[in-house]
């Protein structure tokens, strides 16, 4: 196939795509109704393309791009589960699409409802007093997570613990926000069966007395492995003052098997693009809903979804709340479909997403553990993590494993995360694959390690079958070229 | 109704394979004392016809603009979205996938958002954009928390007409970063010179201002801009109704140096408010600064044209606690919407967008200010939006409406209660004359003969 070329480099002048309905009031002269110099001069250079030219060339770049719809995506600690058309459809309904978010309450009143009870869905799957959904993403909920920790301990004249406790396994997302909320982290070092260290948490406890503002973890952590200690943990971390922060990106893995709030956390968040099957948009809109225990409800965001006698409404919050997050009531149309999710799915089927992700993992890391290093070699959870360092002999990396596996139409895994592992590639299949998939995976994966061996040319000069090989990533940053000129224009600039 | 493809004799046989005879085999590593002993306590499953019942039933319980007459914006608007729009958005080889970290088998969004880049600098006159950001307001939080640096420290001047719900995100972030915000007081419905000008001070890193404002009025941008860049403040200029771009001056043509706003409006349903689109744009002396995802273009090793996410070394996943941002998303699909959308309107389609809202608007609020007990707030100039002193408290105007099937204007009294009785109201090119001419209607009717002269 050969490139496509750009939206701007089609059409031309004069040509037109989506027209308005004919102006029915008066055409006064634009400068007669705002002075000059806040007017435009020139009509902004957009496109000028018909219809035809726009359909042909979106429908081209998505042939050139590749979707769970189109096969196998095992990229670990990303849950790239099968997306339910019907969540589609649903949020697509006028009555959720065509909804003004400040539209009066009385004329709501479904939206609130779904709200509420999403709220009250997400607190019983967390084993969480009361959850906010206003938050966008992940790392969103994470940064309200650690606000709401940080109000917490401000209440009680303890502003002053300004350590966040952060497993060496982590997401980078945690360290991030955690820099953001102002925090100085402090790394927890792994055990040898991948679990936070327990000696070294004591000592890092014990050198860092009253400065402990909270632990913030993944469990089962990000190389699939539970933390069997995680109820220790959360009492020593709370006898040192410290609060407990749930990472929720690996909660398909525990959906009626166990929950946060049973493990003692006092915050989590949520991926409803993970969890609850949302798609991920090619990187979002996602959804990070944050659940709090008791003791920790004052200082939610607000308002909240509320039911009263008179119906629902937005209930304020209370001068403790850390205050908005954002702007309106979060990504109603991504929280309409994972309300649609966990109804469809319900108890039962929730915990038989947990279970089926669980064996399908475990399924594949015993299929393949003679070929790929399996440096933690334990039960899995709904992931685990293969390190390439025995292919690396044959100068193969993961990224060469990565590349090959996308001749066969198949996402790679996610590599060189989690950082413990060298040459990590981590996989995480999901719940919704069939056993003929991970079987092919499995044959794939082998032949991919046998190449390694016998050929190793073939991976590292992957991908042989895509739109494009393997990309110039440093002359990308060094010379960044991040949108299209005119012809002219960008001559005139180099 | 299940997802899960695999049948328990094939799970049982898979269970064999990995030498388990249960899936409990499997749960071993979860200790007894965390474990949940019973059922999740969630409705029963719904096969999907009962579900497609269930939820039509909640989404009728809204009324829709599709079924009522919408005058609302404040910081959301309602424009004409093409059937071309969704259909491609809709394609689910770009909805079901994930972050472009492949760009080998990503080529499709990764180029559609180099487009998106190139078309939200179009629009704002500015150098460059990022791959948007969660919403509006985020946008905005990532403006200032580019001027007060990694030590997050300063003063960041804030115009009060700039968007209550956006302020009320600022001061989040600001108590947790540690700068301080500074509300620049109103004259006139539009920030008052005098007072951003006594409120400048060396330790001002920025100065945000929406334009048009939240309360409709168009800012005197060209004269903020001599103000602010009198000192070493960054100019950043919020915007939260992006059709206005269609007849406005760019922010980049007056000085702007960070454009900070919403796009939703652009291609994507209103969904009672989210997922909505953060557009972030900027000159290029801050291009190493920005947060959010960036995509390029480059080569591959067959010398043909590619595109990558790249400068990632600013980005959480490779710089942990040193990361510029803690944003590892960007609102990729609503991107998409905004590209197509904005390539659908075109050149000339966007001009003319953004003059229907202009002239539907000036058309409304003529006819409104006849009406008498109806006074505008402002004269200053506007897009399309404007306040309106009402008779009655708008609460009463507002349910007066609605029994006519009508959604009016916001309520200002609980944002600007100074203003007093006073409705904000929202004209775009999706109301009809005769749209406008039902809300004159009802308007005079609800105002009563108490105010006929």
């Amino acid at each position: 196939m050969s490139t496509e070329s750009l939206i701007f480099e089609k059409g031309a002048p004069g040509r037109r795509c989506s027209t308005l309905p004919a102006l029915d009031v008066p055409a006064r002269p634009l400068d007669s109704l705002v002075p000059a110099e806040l007017l435009r001069a020139e009509p902004a250079p957009l496109p000028e393309v018909s219809e035809i030219e726009v359909v042909r060339h979106y429908t081209h770049l998505s042939q050139r791009n590749f979707g769970v719809d189109a096969g196998f995506y095992p990229l670990g600690s990303c849950t790239m589960k099968y997306n339910p058309k019907l969540n589609e459809d649903m949020a697509a309904l006028p009555g959720f699409a065509r909804l003004h978010p400040l539209q009066h309450e009385s004329l709501t009143q479904g939206a609130l409802q779904l709200l509420v009870e999403l709220e009250g869905f997400l607190a019983e799957i967390s084993g969480m007093t009361r959850v906010t959904l206003q938050p966008a993403a992940g790392a969103h909920g994470e940064i309200t997570g650690l606000m709401i920790i940080k109000a917490h301990h401000e209440h009680r004249g303890e502003g002053h613990r300004d350590i966040v406790l952060i497993p060496d396994n982590a997401h980078g997302t945690n360290p991030a926000s955690a820099s953001l909320a102002g925090y100085t982290t402090v790394e927890l070092k792994s055990d040898a069966r991948g679990r936070v260290d327990l000696a070294h948490l004591e000592d890092v406890l014990a050198q860092h007395q009253g400065q402990i503002a909270a632990l913030m973890m993944t469990n089962p952590n990000t190389l699939g492995l539970f933390d069997e200690h995680i109820v220790e943990i959360a009492r020593r971390v709370h006898d040192a003052g410290g609060q407990l922060y749930y990472d929720g990106a690996n909660a398909n893995a525990i959906m009626g098997i166990t929950r946060p709030g049973d493990m003692g956390f006092d915050v989590v968040h949520f991926n409803l693009h993970k969890t609850c099957s949302t798609p991920h948009g090619g990187g979002g809109p996602g959804a990070g809903p944050v659940g709090v225990a008791d003791h920790l409800v004052p200082f939610l965001p607000g308002p909240l979804p509320a039911k009263g006698s008179q119906g629902y409404f937005w209930e304020d919050v209370g001068p403790l709340s850390i205050g908005r997050v954002r702007a309106n009531c979060g990504n109603f149309l991504v929280l309409v479909r994972a309300y649609t999710y966990i109804r469809t799915n319900g108890p039962d089927g929730l915990r038989h997403v947990s279970d089926s992700a669980v064996l399908n993992a475990n399924y594949i890391m015993r299929a393949l553990q003679d070929e790929y290093d399996l440096p933690y070699d334990r039960t899995c959870m709904h992931e685990f993590v293969f390190s390439a360092n025995r292919q690396k002999k044959n100068d193969v990396h993961a990224l060469d494993i990565a590349k090959r596996l996308l001749d066969f139409g198949i996402h790679p895994p996610t590599i060189y995360f989690p950082l413990v592992v060298p040459e990590a590639m981590m996989i995480e299949p999901t719940e919704t694959e069939t056993k003929e998939t991970l079987d092919n995976f499995i044959a794939v994966m082998r032949q991919i390690a046998r190449e390694a061996r016998e050929e190793p040319s073939l991976l590292t000069e992957a991908p042989h079958d895509t739109v494009v090989g393997r990309l110039d990533q440093t002359l990308a940053a060094r010379k960044p070229d991040l949108r299209w000129q005119p012809a002219a224009v960008a001559a005139g600039d180099s | 109704m299940s997802y899960v493809p695999n049948t328990a004799d094939e799970q049982q046989a898979m269970l064999r394979a990995v030498g388990a005879d249960t899936i409990e085999d499997l749960l071993k590593p979860i200790p007894e004392d965390v474990r949940l002993k019973r059922a999740l306590a969630l409705p029963p499953a719904l096969a999907e016809p009962d579900l497609k019942r269930l939820m039509l039933g909640l989404s009728e319980q809204n009324a829709d603009l599709d079924h009522y007459l919408s005058f609302l914006g404040a910081g959301s608007y309602d424009h004409i979205l093409p059937s071309v729009v969704p259909h491609l958005v809709k394609r689910s080889e770009f909805y079901t996938s994930y972050t472009p970290y492949q760009p080998e088998i990503s080529q499709g969004m990764l180029q559609a958002i180099y487009e998106f880049q190139t078309l939200v600098c179009q629009i704002t006159g500015m150098d460059v954009a990022n791959a948007s950001l969660y919403d509006g307001s985020t946008a905005v939080v990532e403006a200032a928390l580019l001027a007060v640096g990694p030590a997050g420290t300063g003063d960041v001047l804030v115009s009060r007409a700039l968007d209550p719900q956006y302020r009320a995100t600022l001061k989040t972030y600001a108590h947790t970063r540690g700068f301080t915000l500074r509300e620049i007081e109103l004259d006139q419905g539009a920030t008052s010179l005098a007072a951003l000008e006594a409120a400048l001070t060396p330790e001002t890193k920025a100065v945000i201002v929406q334009q048009p404002n939240f309360l409709g009025v168009l800012e005197d941008v060209r004269q903020i801009e001599q103000l602010v860049h009198r000192t070493g403040a960054l100019y950043v200029v919020a915007i939260t109704e992006p059709a206005s771009l269609g007849v406005l001056a760019a922010p980049g043509d007056y000085g702007a140096d960070i454009v900070a706003g919403e796009g939703q409006s652009l291609g994507s349903p209103l969904g009672y408010g989210g997922p909505a689109l953060g557009l972030f744009a900027t000159k290029e002396q801050f291009l190493r600064r920005m947060p959010g995802r960036l995509v390029g273009k480059t080569v591959d090793d067959r010398d043909q044209t590619g595109y990558v996410l790249t400068l990632q070394t600013r980005e959480q996943h490779i710089r942990r606690e040193r990361a510029t941002s803690n944003i590892c998303t960007n609102q990729a699909l609503l991107a998409l919407a905004t590209t197509v959308y904005l390539s659908a309107l075109g050149k000339q389609g966007f001009a003319e967008l953004g003059a229907q809202c202009l002239r539907r608007a000036h058309y409304a609020q003529e006819h409104i200010a006849a009406i008498p007990g109806y006074t505008p707030l402002f004269t200053r100039p506007f897009f399309d939006e404007f306040a309106i002193s009402t008779p009655l408290p708008p609460e009463q105007v507002g349910a007066a409406l609605r029994e006519r099937g009508i959604v009016g204007g916001y309520d200002l009294t609980r944002d600007y209660p100074e203003l007093g009785d006073a409705m904000l109201f929202c004209v775009t090119e999706t109301r009809t004359r005769e749209d406008i001419d039902m809300l004159i209607a009802a308007l005079e009717e609800i105002a009563g003969p108490a105010h006929v002269h």
